[in-house]
C-alpha cells in the first residue's frame, strides 16, 4: 500500500492498514539503529523542527535521534504553551518557523486539538508528539510494534491498560489503535481517573485490577501525572501504589508470558515496583528503542507527501 | 404615518389575517380591515407581522471591549435580527455596577436610536461576588434587573441577600448557574465527546447544582429568580419542579442550545465553544420540551461577540460564546417548521413573555395604542449569513457563511423603519 496522509495527528484518523504499514516500515528501518554507522541519507536536506510547547525530554530526544538517523536537519524549539505571553499567537509562531522553509513540524502542546489546529494552518507536515489529553500516536505505534514483536500479531490479544486513563493521551491513542487491530482492551484505574464515559471506546471498564489482568497478554501501566492533576484525584501516592499499582499477586493472574509495558518515565514504587519494572517480563526499554524506529518511519512516510496549495 | 398592508398579525393568543396596521409616530394607531391611505406603505402579504422581538440576554461589550462590539454595532445587529429591545449584561469594562455606567449605556443607545436598551446591572460590585451593588440607584438610571452573568454568584449568602434586596425594588436576579469548582478548567460538555476529543469536560451538574440552589433561595426569599441559558435536561426538570412548587422562577434557553449538540466539537472548531457548553441530543430535546410546556419561559440569544483573534487560537485558549442576534429568527423558525410549536408560541417566547417578565407593558403585543415596535418576518427567504448580512462587529458563530432560511425583512422601532433586509 502507499501512505497518503500528510500529517500524523492521531490513531483515531488512521485505518488498520495504515497503522500496520507504519509498523512494518519501522521494522525495516529498525535495523539501521543497530549499525555501527547509524545514518542513512533518506531525509537529507529536509528540516525537521521539534516544536515543543510543553516540556519533554524523552519524546523530543527520540524524535531528534530519528530525524538525525535519516540525515534530516533537526532543530528544537521550546516555548510555553501560552505562546501569547509575548503577544504572539500560536499560529503566528508556527507561520514564522514555516517561513524559514521547515519541512516537518513535530509538535507537542498542552491543549487537546492544538496540533490539529496547527496542521490545518501550515504547509509543513505535522506530527503530533502529544496534544493535551487527546493523542500521542507515535507512543501508541511503538507500543503496538513492541506487542507485535512479542506476540506475533494483534487479533484476540487481551491488553489491560491501568492507571490514570482520563488524563492519558497514550491511553487514548492505544484505545483507538488497539480496537482497530482486534485487541480486547480492559481498563482499570481509580474512579477519579476513569470516568464511565470511556465505555464509548470499544473496551471493557473493570472494577478491579484482578478483573483487568486476568488472562492478559499485555499489562500496560500508565504514569501518574501529578503535575497535570488537581490533588483531589488521589489522596496520596502511597495509597495509589497500594490499590492501583501492579503487584506480583495481580500479575500472577495474567498469562505466564504476559509482558509489562509503561510509557515512561516510571514512578518506581508507585505504578510498578522495581522488581517488576526490571523483570524479564518488562519490555519498557524495548518500547524506548522501538520509539526511534517508529518515529523514523513516520518522518519518512510523511516526507513523501506534500500538502497541496 | 406608516401603513403595513395585508398583514398576518401574530400575537401570542391570536392570529389576524389580511389586516392593515396604521402607525402614527411611535404608536399603533389602528388595526383594521379597511382600506387606508398613507404616505409610506409596506405590503406585508405572505409575511408574518409580529411584535418587535425582545432579547433579554446580550453582551454589547461597551464600554471596554468596543473592538468586539459596541452599542452601535450591537443595535444594528439587533434590528437586523428583528430585535427592538435588548438587555445587555454587566460584564463590561468597567463592570456595569453603578448608575453612571448604566446611564451611559442607556443614553448611548438612545443617541443611536435603533433599539431600546435596558441594562442588566451587576449583582455585586466588580462582579466579585462579595458586596451588593446600589440596586435602587441603578434601577433609577434605567436598568431592569441584575446579574453577574459570565460568572455565578458563588456565595449562597450573597445570592440570598441579592434576591431579597432586588425584590424590594420590584426587580429580580438573573442567575448564571454554574458551580465554578465543578467546571474547573473544562471547555466542553463532559461526556462521550470530551472523552473522545480529550477536551476537558464541564459536567451537566455544574449547572444543575446551582439551579437547585437558586430555586431553593427563591423559595426562601419569595423573590423572583430568572435562570439564564438553561442547557441540560436536569436543569429543565429542576425548574419544572420549582414551578410546580409555586416558586417564583422563570427561565430562558438560547437558540444554539436547542439547535446544536456537542457532537459538533469533534473537529475542535472554536466557533462551537460556549458557556454553558453545547450538550447532548437528550439535553437539546429536553430544552425543546421545556419551551413547549412552559417550563422555559423565553428565548434569549446570549449574543456574545468576540474578535476573530480570540477564536483563532488553541481550543482551550479560545473565548467562550457566539453571536446570536441575527440567527435568533431562523433558528427559532426551525422549531416552528418542524412542528414543535406554532407562530403564536414563537411570539410568546420571543416578545410577549419577555415583556411580561421585564414588566414592559407597552410592548410584546400588537394592538391599538401599543408601542409601534414591529418585526416583519419572511419565513421562506433563503440567504447566506455573510459579511454583507452580518451587522455585528464580530462573526464568531458556527452559522457564519452558512445558508439560513427566514429573517426579519423589516424591523420597525417606535414607528420608524430601522431595518430593511433588501436595502443593506
Amino acid at each position: 500500500m502507499s501512505f497518503t496522509k500528510t500529517d500524523l495527528l492521531g490513531l483515531k484518523d488512521l485505518s488498520k492498514e495504515e497503522i500496520l504499514f507504519i509498523i512494518e516500515t519501522a521494522e525495516k528501518l529498525k535495523e539501521i539503529n543497530g549499525r555501527d554507522v547509524k545514518k542513512v541519507p533518506t531525509l537529507k536536506g529536509k528540516t525537521v523542527v521539534n516544536l515543543f510547547f510543553e516540556p519533554s525530554t524523552r519524546t523530543r530526544t527520540s524524535f531528534e535521534i530519528a530525524g538525525k538517523r535519516l540525515s534530516a536537519d533537526t532543530i528544537n524549539f521550546s516555548a510555553s504553551s501560552s505562546s501569547t505571553s509575548k503577544g504572539e499567537t500560536l499560529i503566528d509562531t508556527v507561520k514564522n518557523i514555516e517561513a524559514m522553509h521547515s519541512d516537518i513540524f513535530v509538535v507537542r502542546h498542552a491543549f487537546s486539538g492544538s496540533v490539529k489546529f496547527i496542521a490545518e494552518n501550515t504547509k509543513a507536515n505535522v506530527v503530533n508528539a502529544g496534544d493535551g489529553t487527546n493523542e500521542h500516536p507515535t507512543q501508541a505505534l511503538l507500543d503496538l510494534m513492541t506487542i507485535k514483536e512479542h506476540k506475533g500479531g494483534f487479533e484476540g490479544l487481551n491488553v489491560a491498560i491501568m492507571g490514570d486513563i482520563e488524563h492519558s493521551r497514550v491511553a487514548r491513542s492505544n484505545l483507538w489503535g488497539m480496537s482497530k487491530l482486534g485487541i480486547n482492551v480492559r481498563l482499570f484505574g481509580p474512579k477519579t481517573m476513569l470516568p464511565e464515559h470511556f465505555k464509548h471506546f470499544n473496551c471493557k471498564i473493570c472494577s478491579s485490577m484482578e478483573e483487568a489482568v486476568e488472562n492478559a497478554d499485555v499489562i500496560m501501566m500508565l504514569r501518574i501525572q501529578r503535575e497535570r492533576q488537581s490533588n483531589l484525584l488521589l489522596p496520596s501516592l502511597r495509597e495509589y501504589s497500594k490499590f492501583f499499582g501492579l503487584n506480583k499477586r495481580a500479575l500472577s493472574l495474567a498469562k505466564k508470558d504476559a509482558i509489562i509495558m509503561h510509557p515512561g518515565p516510571i514512578n518506581r514504587g508507585v505504578e510498578l515496583p522495581s522488581i517488576l519494572a526490571d523483570s524479564k517480563q518488562s519490555v519498557i526499554l524495548e518500547q524506548v528503542e522501538n520509539g526511534v524506529a517508529i518515529r523514523m518511519a513516520v518522518l519518512y512516510l510523511l516526507s513523501l507527501n506534500k500538502k497541496e496549495g | 404615518m406608516l401603513l403595513l398592508k395585508n398583514c398576518t398579525v401574530i400575537n401570542f393568543d391570536k392570529i389576524e389575517e389580511n389586516v392593515n396596521i396604521l402607525i402614527n409616530n411611535d404608536k399603533i394607531e389602528d388595526i383594521t380591515k379597511e382600506e387606508i391611505e398613507s404616505a409610506t406603505v409596506i405590503d406585508c402579504s405572505g409575511k408574518y407581522v409580529v411584535p418587535g422581538l425582545i432579547d433579554m440576554h446580550v453582551h454589547f461589550r461597551d464600554p471596554g471591549f468596543e473592538y468586539k462590539e459596541d452599542i452601535e454595532s450591537g443595535s444594528k445587529a439587533a434590528v437586523a435580527g428583528g430585535v427592538t429591545t435588548c438587555l445587555p449584561m454587566a460584564n463590561t469594562k468597567p463592570v456595569n455596577d453603578n448608575s453612571s455606567i448604566t446611564r451611559y449605556m442607556v443614553e448611548k443607545a438612545k443617541e443611536i436610536g435603533l433599539i431600546d436598551l435596558f441594562p442588566i446591572a451587576a449583582v455585586t460590585k466588580g462582579m466579585k461576588g462579595e458586596e451588593l451593588t446600589e440596586m435602587g440607584d441603578i434601577l433609577e438610571a434605567g436598568a431592569i434587573a441584575f446579574s453577574d452573568d459570565g460568572l455565578p454568584v458563588m456565595n449562597s449568602e450573597v445570592m440570598r441577600r441579592a434576591l431579597e434586596y432586588a425584590s424590594q425594588f420590584g426587580s429580580f436576579i438573573i442567575s448564571h448557574a454554574e458551580d465554578k469548582n465543578l467546571t474547573g478548567d473544562g471547555v466542553i460538555n463532559e461526556g462521550k465527546i470530551s472523552t473522545i476529543t480529550g477536551l476537558k469536560g464541564i459536567p451537566a451538574e455544574s449547572e444543575e447544582v446551582m439551579i437547585a440552589r437558586d430555586i431553593l433561595l427563591a423559595k426562601l426569599t419569595k423573590a423572583h429568580v430568572h435562570i439564564a441559558h438553561v442547557s441540560t435536561k436536569g436543569s429543565v426538570e429542576l425548574i419544572r419542579w420549582a414551578k410546580k412548587m409555586g416558586i417564583n422562577v422563570t427561565a430562558e434557553a438560547t437558540p444554539h442550545h436547542f439547535t446544536l449538540t456537542d457532537e459538533e466539537l469533534l473537529n475542535y472548531d472554536t466557533n462551537y465553544k460556549m458557556n454553558p457548553p453545547l450538550r447532548t441530543e437528550e439535553d437539546k430535546n429536553a430544552i425543546i420540551e421545556g419551551l413547549k410546556d412552559g417550563t422555559i419561559d423565553i428565548i434569549a440569544t446570549d449574543h456574545a461577540p468576540h474578535h476573530r483573534v480570540e477564536k483563532f487560537v488553541e481550543f482551550d485558549n479560545a473565548a467562550f460564546g457566539i453571536t446570536g442576534l441575527q440567527t435568533l429568527i431562523p433558528l427559532t423558525l426551525n422549531l416552528v417548521k418542524s412542528g414543535q410549536f406554532d407562530m403564536k408560541k414563537f411570539v410568546y417566547l420571543t416578545s410577549y413573555k419577555p415583556a411580561e417578565i421585564l414588566n414592559l407593558k407597552d410592548r410584546g403585543y400588537i394592538a391599538k395604542g401599543k408601542k409601534a415596535d414591529i418585526t416583519v418576518i419572511d419565513d421562506k427567504i433563503e440567504y447566506i449569513f455573510d459579511e454583507k448580512v452580518n451587522k455585528s462587529k464580530s462573526d464568531n458563530t458556527p452559522f457564519f457563511k452558512k445558508k439560513l432560511i427566514g429573517a426579519a425583512i423589516y424591523t420597525i422601532k417606535d414607528g420608524k423603519i430601522v431595518y430593511d433586509f433588501h436595502q443593506q
